[in-house]
């Protein structure tokens, strides 16, 4: 048994079997935050979902996201790049601790 | 020894006619304003997605008899304002510039679906030159109807085979010099878009800005419209999602985006489609599968052909449905014209 199997998307609205209100409550607030066009278009919304699915590595939204982004009409070349945004921020959170590496040496005299 | 009996698994049907009976749409003809005819499968090409199965070795050809009585037909009914050529690639069919001509004559609006690169390749298996299609389509005023699958290379090829993309930019290029797409020139050219592999396409509104922004700026292209269709789950392209196994997640997708806006306005309801022998359907795709247009009533119902063609039966006939329909149904809707929502 794998832990993620593609078909367990379609599935998601079951964990709403309890505590119903609260489930749809999150449905309202994601359909309106990520499946309409406002400040930003769909097509922009589905680049960042993208970009944090791969952040967060969730098998699920990778394929979602893939997904929509096509149907909202974005190509690979787009598509990559909003990952490699994803994937240099990561870069940058480690490198930036790099300060805090170095206020250790400067404070055990050390650089 | 008593039988153990598993149960079989079971292919999963889809019913299109329950998903109208919930939604209570009842979608009869609404006009026949449109005749389709498909006068070859030969075409050029052999593209991945092509509901007709058309390439370089099919030989089913429109014969001189029947694309006369289609020119009777169109001269016989005021009512059908358009006439839709498509193929295979239409301008290898033998009688093709005779039937434009007379229906131009007729003072018919004429879309020719063009598929960009007969212009280089010729006919297959004549060698016949195609190279004065862009003159010979503005000199008739004929609408051109090109599928260009995206604006880069990469997806086009992919979809309609290696070197095509440059082929059509080329070839887009000599409608441009004779002034189609060209603001004030009258020579509509618009293009169609139908997405690469198992998905739904994008807004048509926002497609057709990126279409013209970069056809523009990389190479100085231009046209009218832009028109984006589903991919139909029939055939070649069928075949491939169920080599994948992806037939089923995609027959799903078009059943969960069920739009009953886009119902009211799918095409068959003002269109009737003639196949190369002249045998009458409710659209292109009912064509290749074979579901015939048929009139009357019990016991004396019959299968209609462009021969006995009669407006009137045609317009109280009930449209055959199936499977497939999802694909004209799905988000803002397909047509051979493009979103219907």
């Amino acid at each position: 048994m794998n832990y993620y199997e593609s078909k367990d998307l379609a599935r998601f609205a079951e964990v709403g079997k309890f505590r119903k209100e609260l489930m749809d409550k999150f449905f309202d607030y994601y359909g309106e935050a990520t499946g309409t066009d406002g400040a930003l278009t769909k097509r922009e919304k589905a680049l960042i979902g993208l970009a944090i699915a791969h952040f967060k590595q969730c098998p699920y939204c990778i394929e979602a996201y893939t997904s929509q982004c096509l149907e909202n009409g974005s190509n690979p070349d787009q598509m990559t790049e909003a990952i490699h945004v994803a994937s240099s921020l990561a870069a940058g959170m480690i490198l930036v601790h790099g300060v805090q590496m170095q206020n250790v040496l400067m404070k055990h005299d050390a650089m | 020894m008593e039988t153990l009996e598993l149960p079989l698994p079971q292919a999963q049907t889809y019913s299109f006619e329950a998903a109208l009976d919930s939604h209570k749409l009842d979608l009869k003809p609404l006009s026949l304003e449109t005749l389709q005819i498909n006068i070859t499968k030969l075409c050029n090409q052999a593209c991945l997605h092509c509901h007709v199965d058309s390439s370089p070795k099919r030989t089913e050809q429109m014969d001189e008899r029947t694309a006369t009585r289609v020119v009777e037909i169109l001269a016989q009914h005021d009512d059908i304002k358009k006439l839709d050529i498509t193929g295979g690639a239409p301008e290898l069919n033998p009688h093709f510039e005779f039937v434009v001509k007379e229906a131009r004559k007729l003072g018919k609006h004429v879309m020719v679906r063009h598929n960009l690169t007969v212009q280089f390749d010729g006919n297959p298996q004549t060698g016949a030159s195609m190279t004065h299609l862009p003159e010979f389509f503005a000199e008739q005023g004929v609408e051109v109807i090109s599928s260009l699958p995206y604006y880069q290379e990469f997806y086009t090829d992919k979809q309609r085979g290696l070197g095509v993309f440059k082929k059509s930019i080329d070839a887009m290029r000599r409608l441009n010099d004779v002034g189609y797409g060209k603001p004030d020139s009258g020579l509509m050219f618009n293009l169609v878009y139908n997405p690469v592999g198992a998905f739904l396409p994008a807004s048509q509104v926002g497609l057709e800005a990126d279409y013209k922004r970069e056809l523009k700026e990389k190479f100085d292209l231009v046209f009218n419209n832009l028109y984006t269709i589903t991919n139909m789950p029939i055939h070649r392209f069928a075949e491939s999602l169920k080599r994948r196994g992806g037939y089923e997640e995609y027959m799903e997708k078009l059943v969960n985006a069920f739009n009953p806006g886009a119902a009211e306005g799918v095409m068959c309801r003002s269109l009737i489609s003639v196949g190369y022998d002249g045998r009458l359907f409710d659209c292109d795709f009912n064509q290749m599968l074979e579901m015939q247009v048929t009139t009357g009533v019990n016991g004396s119902t019959r299968h209609r052909t462009i021969f006995d063609f009669d407006a009137s039966e045609l317009m109280q006939r009930n449209i055959l449905f199936d499977a497939h329909c999802y694909g004209c149904t799905a988000g803002a809707g397909s047509s051979c014209g493009g979103a219907t929502a």
